[in-house]
């Protein structure tokens, strides 16, 4: 589906951009390396500089620095308390919602500025959709008003759109084929991996450039971990993806790149397999090995 | 922070040492068995052969294991990796100290060839690289790993000059060319144990700096051959 011919679709993003290397962000190695001749940039959708946020006067995020690639999926590791969760809210400015929230530095999307007191935070949540760990189909929903309920709050009425958004947004999920001829009972009536993959379907149905998942898989068995497992793979086609995970075989598995947090600082990124076959930091290596603390 | 399964990888580790210390072993005793024409000690090193067999398939039994059951990462996935492919090399030094045993016990019982001199010094060149190598395991020290990749060149060119003079010596006295043969096939035995000596060196480079180097430069950037003699 085109732009144009979609009423509530985002327009693309301002920039686009590849971005031009500055330095590395001190502190944290980049797997961002330099385009050799010949080669394409990587398309950088967030470029965040210096970023540091404050609940009140704790300090949960200390000058992070770091470039997020367009459709890869990026995984944010760490212990409890490390700042992932919210660094990860900070990407949709969710963590406005909590009272005494300050923040500094600089955070783009394709190299619109999300902070910028011109741009509407219900807007940035658009663009950046988000997954909770435990799943919450809205209770008193059908299946198909939950994936539609977005796209109904932004005032579409369109039928034919509306009908089209739900099978696509369904498809997408991987839950078309297990739904289809139960559309109308209640989202909570699913099994929780198809709960989870609702709520996914929920997200992508107001077409978000980003897709942000936090603990995703926390609550389900392996079977259902394995599903949603796939579909971020299938997702990042079109998505730019960041997921939180607790499962370090999780993180491997799904990601591109791993960003290893301590203590509200990036402490290590760099592409998965270097995160987790020879990392540059005793930390992150005392981490993914299950040695830390 | 210590984990309760700590000790299986330094048990590993212990294992795939007490292996090269048993290769080394039976390197020497296979030597003695030539140059002391000493049967028994031949016998000895053909009837230890099932022990580094059997350590071999224990090394792989715990890495198979360790990597299902505890999802090594990091440095530790690649001291199982580096683990199960020095141990198969291990296993192969003692095939070739087993094939060394086997044809000093029949020389032994031939009138003798004073032509292994360069023998004894070759085999001693052979296992000091073995065991540099396999201390990089303890210390992880990759100076001293590319070190040993870069003495294989003198094993090779020690071959090459055993070659050279047996060559001669068969063509001058054509009835040692059976004992002559046994000599060069037990030149090309040690030669192929420094091999595995650089094997080993090459995934301890890797297992220190994450470096996968064979088939690289670093590997091929030795001192020229002393002679062109083609290998046995």
């Amino acid at each position: 589906m085109s732009a144009m011919a979609d009423p509530i679709s985002v327009p693309p993003p301002a920039a686009s951009v590849s971005v031009s290397m500055p330095p590395a962000p001190a502190g944290a190695t980049t797997p961002f390396a330099p385009a050799q001749p010949g080669q394409v940039a990587e398309e950088v959708a967030f470029d965040i500089n210096r970023f540091s946020l404050w609940y009140s006067a704790h300090q949960a995020l200390h000058e992070v620095s770091i470039k997020i690639p367009s459709r890869k999926v990026t995984a944010i590791i760490g212990p409890s308390g490390c700042g992932k969760s919210t660094f990860l809210r900070a990407l949709n400015r969710m963590h406005e919602l909590s009272p005494g929230v300050r923040i500094t530095g600089d955070l783009r999307l394709y190299g619109e500025d999300l902070y910028s007191p011109a741009i509407d935070a219900t807007l940035v949540r658009r663009r950046v959709g988000m997954v909770f760990q435990k799943s919450n189909p809205f209770p008193t929903m059908t299946i198909a008003e939950n994936v539609l309920c977005g796209l109904r709050l932004n005032g579409i009425k369109d039928k034919q759109l509306l009908r089209d958004r739900l099978e696509q947004s369904l498809r997408m999920s991987a839950l078309w084929d297990e739904v289809k001829d139960h559309l109308y009972r209640p989202g909570t009536s699913l099994s929780g991996g198809q709960q989870q993959r609702l709520c996914i379907a929920r997200a992508i149905a107001v077409r978000p450039e980003v897709l942000l998942l936090d603990e995703p898989c926390s609550a389900l068995d392996p079977i259902a971990t394995a599903k949603v497992e796939e579909l971020i793979h299938e997702l990042k086609k079109d998505y730019t993806i960041v997921i939180v995970t607790h499962n370090m075989q999780q993180a491997a598995r799904v990601s591109d790149r791993t960003a290893f947090f301590y203590m509200g600082k990036l402490i290590e990124y760099a592409a998965t397999r270097t995160i987790f076959m020879n990392p540059s930091n005793p930390q992150t290596e005392a981490y993914v090995s299950g040695r830390f603390g | 922070m210590k984990r309760f399964f700590d000790a299986e990888l330094e048990s590993f580790r212990s294992h795939l040492l007490q292996m090269g210390e048993r290769a080394i072993d039976q390197t020497r005793l296979a030597m003695k068995a030539l140059t002391a024409a000493d049967i028994p000690a031949a016998d000895k090193v053909i009837a230890a052969d099932d022990e580094l067999d059997k350590l071999e398939v224990q090394i792989d039994d715990e890495a198979i294991r360790y990597m299902t059951l505890r999802g090594p990462v990091a440095s530790e996935l690649r001291l199982i990796v580096v683990g199960m492919k020095a141990s198969h090399d291990l296993e192969r030094v003692g095939d070739e100290a087993t094939s060394i045993a086997r044809r000093s016990r029949k020389l032994a019982i031939e009138p003798r060839l004073e032509l292994y001199a360069d023998l004894p010094r070759m085999t001693n060149i052979a296992l000091e690289m073995l065991r540099d190598a396999l201390d990089c395991f303890v210390h992880e020290d990759e100076q001293k790993a590319l070190s040993v990749i870069r003495r294989d060149s003198e094993v090779d060119n020690l071959n090459r000059l055993v070659y050279r003079r047996l060559t001669s010596f068969m063509i001058e006295k054509p009835d040692t060319i059976a004992r002559a043969l046994e000599l060069m096939f037990i030149s090309k035995s040690i030669e192929r144990i420094a091999d595995h000596a650089v094997n080993i060196a090459e995934e301890m480079v890797f297992l220190s700096k994450g470096q996968d180097i064979r088939h690289s430069d670093v590997t091929k950037s030795g001192p020229p051959p002393e002679a062109s003699a083609p290998p046995v």
